[in-house]
């Protein structure tokens, strides 16, 4: 069962017009600046708002299609997690992920034992008695996931799902987020202004800019072949998959990059084209990260120029790197051209996947 | 930095100052007389006498019973001018607080008028149901809740802008319909204001007079109210009086206090 999503909603002089889809088991972020239509579309999706033209289905099942049909949120197998979680503070944790079960109809005492097992598989089972006012940001985000899964639903919306949070616990909860989604059968709407959130946690990106799409794909496609200067600087962003172990994290297709931190299993391997260093000669003294590589594009952005490299077998397959324009006529870069790329390890951050 | 009172913004002016303890004097004194001309000594004997207790006991009955009508009406009116989402919604909120400002007695005669014997409304009750509610107890709390509801919807509506509708959207997600939305999640975020309303309301149908005594009449043990009881005895024993208008005050007392703790609880 497929969710279709044709969602045309007017706003003033505000058009938002996007189509999208999402499959079972997959998880689509809905990328954009703020004012891009983002949330808009979730809460259209989720029946909060109305569309204005269009249709959403979920395969056969019409949720809205203007003028006729209209399925109020209570009637839509959903799930959504608000940006700041709307955990409700009269409530304890238990009777928040029970709420949905309870409100569908679930019997009280089933309902409870539901919502237990749901607080244990995030982690919270000491909490059930706790009112959400006293929970962390971190935790009170693994209670709203709970609640929203708690239903079985069919979508699951996830709304700036860690923009709430503090840097220092971000990365522990999006890793965590992550392992949930992978394991929900159902389908994923997230939404994001976080280039690094949408694509450490999705299958595929949607990217809209003023109520309109402006690119589609999987992450690695979109970051390295962004077709507009806004998603260049948006996602332009190196990102891979790899083992690591210490301080090497291994490429599938081969190479290494070294890490200041050591880490294990498999990582996302994420450092910015602004971290890539290019050179003529071998340079010296030791950068960690030192890979011969080959031109094989340029683009020029607003104020930088966008390098496209090949440092296998040494290093990554296709590698971005930022350089200003006086730079490229230093180094007299054109396309074929061999050279010398360093990559300063403390740049590099790794997620685990 | 001397600690004696060093204002910054110099001292106050004589302008200000004396009408303002003027003021303060003009509220107070008569409360104070009121205690000063008390007759402590046979308080206790007045206190117990069968007419004070029936007229409060009646008083306490008919302000509890015209609360409960007024919370059953008037939170859920509340709930339509704050999210209706009404066409003309200022307008309905001005006429819903016209009892606030109008005189209880033009309230009590509209009420004769439109649920007297031969009134618009009370005619078919009367033909219909045999019910007659003028001069009755059930029109002592008529009167009342006419005049206290107000104070209730206010309060509630308030309570009800000041909370965050996206909750409601939430519960709506999670599959709650609109009516599961509002007892589970709705209800007890505004609890403190529909407490607030609550109090407010039963005080202000506790102190009613004119409409009461314009709509139901004072028959002594089925509409003789405290404050009706207080005009009476004040032309046949001025004592009783003053002990009456005592139970009053401090009933009234206890309720301010009982405001005032819900009050600063509520905006902290």
């Amino acid at each position: 069962m497929t969710l279709y999503a044709d969602v045309q909603v007017s706003r003033g002089s505000f058009e938002l017009a996007l189509d999208l889809t999402v499959e079972p088991g997959e998880v689509v972020a809905l990328l954009g600046p703020n004012g891009a239509g983002k949330t808009t579309a979730l809460r259209a999706i989720a029946g909060l708002l109305a569309l204005d033209r269009g249709r959403i289905a979920l395969d056969d099942t019409v949720w809205d299609e203007p003028p006729r049909t209209f399925r109020t949120p209570d009637r839509r197998p959903i799930g959504v997690v608000f940006q700041d979680y709307l955990l409700f503070n009269h409530l304890n944790c238990l009777e928040n992920v029970a709420f949905g079960l309870r409100a569908r109809g679930v019997e009280k005492q089933t309902a409870r034992l539901e919502a237990s097992r749901w607080l244990e598989t995030v982690g919270l089972s000491e909490y059930a008695r706790t009112r959400p006012r006293a929970l962390s940001g971190g935790q009170a985000q693994r209670v709203a996931l709970a609640r929203a899964l708690a239903t079985d639903p069919e979508l699951l919306l996830l709304d700036e799902p860690l923009a709430a949070l503090d840097a220092g616990t971000t990365l522990h909860v999006r890793a965590e987020l992550g392992q949930h989604l992978n394991r929900f059968e159902g389908r994923t709407l997230l939404v994001t202004h976080d280039p690094l959130d949408a694509m450490v946690l999705a299958d595929r990106l949607v990217i809209i800019e003023h109520g309109q799409v402006v690119q589609e794909g999987r992450p690695t496609e979109v970051a390295h072949r962004p077709r507009t200067d806004y998603v260049a600087q948006l996602v332009g962003l190196n990102l891979y998959r790899g083992d690591a172990s210490g301080t090497a994290v291994r490429l599938p297709e081969g190479g290494t990059i070294t890490l200041a931190e050591p880490a294990t299993g498999p990582v996302h391997v994420a450092f910015p084209p602004t971290a890539v260093s290019l050179y003529v000669e071998p340079p010296s003294g030791s950068p960690r990260n030192t890979w011969p590589a080959v031109v094989t594009g340029i683009e020029q952005h607003a104020h930088t120029v966008r390098v496209r490299l090949d440092a296998s077998p040494s290093g990554p397959a296709d590698l971005l790197a930022d350089i200003t324009p006086a730079a490229v006529a230093d180094l007299h870069l054109t396309p074929g051209q061999p050279l010398h790329t360093t990559l300063k390890a403390t740049e590099v951050h790794t997620y685990p996947v | 930095m001397s600690r004696r009172g060093r204002s910054t913004s110099g001292r106050l002016p004589l302008v200000l100052l004396l009408p303002a303890l003027l003021g303060l004097a003009f509220l107070l004194v008569p409360l104070v007389g009121l205690l000063i001309k008390a007759p402590w000594s046979t308080l206790p004997d007045r206190l117990f006498s069968a007419d004070v207790w029936q007229a409060l006991r009646l008083s306490l009955v008919c302000a509890t019973l015209a609360t409960a009508l007024c919370l059953l009406l008037g939170v859920p009116l509340a709930w339509l001018l704050a999210r209706g989402g009404l066409p003309g919604r200022s307008l309905i909120r001005a006429f819903v607080t016209v009892p606030l400002v109008l005189p209880p007695v033009v309230g009590g005669v509209a009420l004769l008028l439109v649920l007297g014997r031969r009134g618009l409304v009370g005619q078919h009750l009367d033909t219909w149901f045999g019910v007659s509610l003028p001069f009755t107890t059930a029109g002592v709390v008529v009167a009342e809740a006419f005049v206290a509801m107000p104070f209730l919807v206010i309060s509630v509506e308030g309570a009800l802008r000041a909370a965050d509708p996206r909750y409601e959207e939430a519960a709506a997600t999670l599959g709650a319909g609109r009516w599961l939305t509002f007892r589970r999640v709705t209800l007890p975020s505004i609890a403190p204001g529909v407490v607030a309303g609550t109090v407010l309301c039963w005080a202000r149908a506790l102190g009613e007079f004119g409409a009461t005594i314009t709509f139901a009449g004072n028959f002594p043990g089925r509409t003789t109210t405290m404050p009706l009881a207080v005009y009476l005895a004040l032309e046949t024993d001025p004592e009783v009086a003053v002990v009456l208008s005592l139970v009053l005050l401090l009933v009234s007392v206890v309720v301010l206090a009982a405001l005032r703790e819900r009050w600063i609880g509520g905006l902290r």
